[in-house]
């Protein structure tokens, strides 16, 4: 009727808009983290209840206390330092994301290079201690380390730290494939002629979970 | 309201809209091969009907070896050679071997529950049904719906040949537990067949999620002007809680998977301790447990009901008002009970485990949950009743598969309550009884929803009608047929006779039953012919059915027959229309039915 035109701009549930302002590729992107955040939600409860119900543990500090050229007796340092590493990937892809917005094409440029060399990093890392670990004898189905009360532990320590930190360097692979993808598509000005940089915003969510869910990985592994 | 940029839409109240000739449905100009049509279609129509004949198909393969081990159970023993020639050396001599028997109950189970039911009816109705209803062109991403649809494919073909490996399919029944599913000297089918299993359920969960992510997107952002959301048709609404249920569920499936497959593969006991194998010995693994995988399963196994009983409900709602000429009763009740029944999903799944050694406290909470809802199920069960009630029903195919869908809803539902109740489960859990209930309630009920969107969508799928007294035949030999396969059984398992047994003729406390089986038998394999009956109606109406003459043949308010006959590619010949009103305007004001498009009148009142 009529006399209701006047509030049709603010129907934002009224259908012919999108009732968040956004594309569909964002509200995808979010729905996805959402079921991402299942899986690791998943994989998390599933190993909390075979921790809670095993009589013993290993103690991290024992087992996570290496660092590349530093020797042992550093507990927690370079997991510390991949952490930091992750965290910094996330501030420099902000700046890129923010760089989009801006539509300044030499500033996403350099920022999601460095956001690149940030998860090319940790990965690096990771794939340091797991050789140093698999060194040490431990891997999926074998376990040297001991419980923190020097009873025998089962393996599920190490199949599960194997399992889920792989599971999230996998996530952090993708996402550096995904930001490779979004240089080389800046670097040829994909998004200069489609007049936006909203790729990048997508691309920055997903990094930021990535992110974010070794905030938990991390805390379960390595500081309970 | 603004009314401009409407167009192609008349305001003929009660009317049936004038047909609109050919040259209407060539709006799109670009070049298309067959391959770009029909095989990697990226058309929402075309996918949908992917999904639907490769659902076909499967029902047709499950449905078969369903009526294979039914012939073992109504006569165990007895020799038919058309067994080993169907089966080969799975059936030497014309007996089903036991490991056979086993491969065709679980390949029966989860070929019905995830390629039929799930993939084969809310793919088939989320794809077709989502944007012709909302308005849109087509889905947000035409790219990642076929990739759904591909993935799919591939599942299916993972599954298939799987059956043809030397050591046989799986056999560990469709929830795969193990020690079973996770050792493969524990069984032939724990060998080969069951990583292939694996590979198809994986490639099935990518499917699920890249179909559900684009109906989510689509349902949100790309409505039509005007199309609010209360103003969504049901089966929109109940296609947006399955597509949220899928999304969040099956990645909890995934990574109950991932674990399985390492300790298949890669020596971990994530789910394993304390195992002692006949021939082989004690095994080395220790400290895992069988219950988390249960619990990792049963966190997508149940919303998977919901996700194949969801999208049966929304069809049931459209083609019930529809044809009843009435109004749906109780439209925010129907919405509401909709999304309590997707909430109440995620927290019920240890009923599933009550005897499991699940702690006997945390299942009371389980039955409360459980029993709650109840309270949803008997909302819409009620508004469906007085839907019916006074209405001017009109018995299409399609309404009586939708009042079909009501009936084996209650008759399933009601033992829903008996085996929600962790004491009595003690008795009738793994029995005929969980057998008749879940194919009841889930699968007949489900399968009835999916018969009805095929009767009323058939026409705008393909610009035919389907033969009728085929149809009527069909329906009436189903629903009689799948009370008495499935009623008896209620009986059998109050008895105490267990599911999965390969031979009941031993026991002298299930001779009483010898008959009933064989009658179950029998039932089946007359209630299978009349599906191959449904398929020629269904493939020779698709070529030669008497064609659509008009644009709405039911007279129904949704927007997908405001579209062309034979609808292209983006659907409406100009601009998509303006919906101005919900959908179940019928007999309202004396007009027979109002369209989504008619604006309101200045002497109506409003929704």
């Amino acid at each position: 009727m009529a006399t209701t035109a006047i509030t049709t701009d603010t129907k934002w549930w009224g259908g012919g808009k999108s009732p968040f302002n956004v594309e569909y590729g964002k509200l995808m992107m979010w729905y996805f983290l959402m079921s991402d955040a299942f899986t690791f939600g998943a994989f998390l409860i599933a190993y909390g209840t075979i921790r809670f119900s095993s009589t013993g543990w290993p103690d991290p500090n024992e087992v996570f206390q290496s660092f590349p050229g530093l020797g042992s007796g550093l507990p927690l340092m370079f997991v510390s330092l991949m952490t930091f590493i992750l965290i910094i990937s996330s501030v420099t892809m902000v700046l890129a994301v923010r760089a989009g917005h801006e539509r300044n094409k030499a500033a996403v440029v350099k920022y999601l290079f460095w956001t690149i060399i940030g998860g090319i990093a940790f990965l690096s890392c990771q794939a340091w201690e797991w050789h140093h670990l698999h060194e040490e004898g431990a891997w999926w189905g074998r376990n040297p380390f001991v419980n923190q009360d020097g009873t025998a532990s089962s393996t599920n320590f190490t199949n599960f730290f194997f399992t889920i930190t792989g599971f999230h360097g996998f996530h952090v692979f993708s996402g550096v494939v995904i930001n490779i993808i979004m240089l080389i598509m800046a670097m040829t000005d994909t998004f200069e002629r489609r007049g936006h940089y909203l790729m990048i915003e997508k691309a920055g969510l997903y990094w930021h979970f990535v992110d974010l869910v070794w905030v938990f990985v991390f805390t379960c592994f390595y500081l309970i | 309201m603004n009314n401009e940029g409407v167009i192609g839409t008349q305001t003929d109240v009660g009317h049936v809209h004038a047909a609109h000739h050919d040259h209407d449905g060539d709006h799109h100009h670009h070049h298309e091969t067959f391959i770009s049509k029909y095989i990697f279609s990226m058309d929402h129509k075309m996918i949908a009907k992917q999904f639907l004949i490769t659902g076909m198909v499967w029902a047709i393969i499950g449905g078969l070896m369903s009526v294979l081990f039914r012939m073992q159970l109504g006569y165990p023993g007895e020799s038919f050679p058309i067994l080993e020639t169907l089966l080969g050396k799975w059936a030497k001599g014309g007996t089903i071997t036991p490991e056979a028997y086993y491969a065709l109950v679980t390949t029966h189970g989860t070929v019905l529950v995830f390629f039929v039911l799930t993939a084969g009816l809310s793919g088939t109705f989320a794809n077709f049904l989502i944007p012709l209803q909302i308005g849109a062109r087509d889905m947000a991403s035409p790219f990642m719906n076929m990739l759904s649809y591909w993935f799919f494919f591939a599942a299916g073909v993972v599954m298939l040949s799987s059956i043809f490996v030397e050591t046989g399919p799986f056999s560990g029944g469709w929830t795969a537990y193990p020690p079973l599913s996770a050792l493969g000297s524990a069984s032939p089918g724990s060998k080969t067949g069951m990583d292939l299993w694996l590979i198809s359920m994986a490639l099935f969960v990518v499917s699920s999620l890249l179909g559900g992510l684009n109906y989510i997107a689509t349902i949100l952002n790309m409505r039509t002007k005007g199309m609010s959301m209360t103003r969504l048709p049901l089966t929109i609404w109940a296609l947006f809680f399955t597509a949220i249920l899928g999304v969040l569920s099956f990645p909890v499936l995934l990574s109950g998977f991932i674990l399985l497959i390492f300790d298949r593969n890669f020596g971990t006991s994530f789910y394993l301790s304390d195992i002692f194998i006949q021939g082989v010995g004690a095994l080395p693994n220790e400290g895992g447990s069988a219950i988390l995988y249960q619990h990792l399963f049963w966190f997508l196994g149940h919303p998977e009901v919901y996700i194949i009983i969801l999208p049966a409900m929304g069809i049931v709602s459209e083609v019930m008002s529809t044809n009843a000429r009435k109004p749906i009763f109780g439209y925010m009740a129907m919405l509401g009970s909709l999304f309590a029944i997707a909430v109440l999903a995620f927290v019920v799944w240890a009923h599933h485990m009550f005897v499991s050694g699940l702690n006997p406290f945390l299942g009371s909470f389980f039955v409360l949950l459980t029993l709650l809802i109840a309270v949803p199920s008997a909302i819409k069960v009620f508004n469906w009743l007085t839907t019916l009630w006074r209405g001017n029903l009109r018995f299409t195919a399609g309404m009586l598969y939708s009042i079909g869908f009501v009936s084996m809803f209650i008759s399933g539902g009601l033992t829903g309550i008996f085996l929600g109740n962790s004491a009595l489960d003690i008795h009738l859990h793994d029995t005929y009884f969980i057998i008749a209930h879940f194919h009841i309630v889930m699968g007949v009920a489900g399968i009835f929803g999916m018969y009805a969107g095929i009767y009323h969508w058939f026409p705008k799928m393909f610009g035919r009608y389907l033969n009728n007294t085929l149809s009527y035949i069909h329906f009436w030999v189903t629903l009689a047929g799948a009370y008495l396969i499935f009623w008896p059984m209620h009986y059998e398992g109050l008895a105490g006779m267990p599911r999965r047994y390969y031979d009941y003729s031993n026991w002298e406390s299930f001779k009483q039953f010898v008959g009933l089986n064989q009658f179950i038998t029998i039932v089946a394999i007359i209630v299978f012919a009349t599906q191959l009956l449904f398929l020629f109606n269904f493939f020779y109406s698709m070529y030669k059915g008497r064609k659509v003459t008009s644009q709405n043949p039911w007279g129904s308010n949704t927007l997908e027959w405001t579209t062309p006959i034979n609808p292209g590619h983006g659907n409406w010949v100009g601009e998509i229309p303006e919906v101005h009103r919900w959908a179940y305007d019928y007999g309202k004001d004396g007009h027979d039915y109002i369209s989504q498009t008619t604006p309101v009148g200045a002497d109506e009142s409003r929704h």
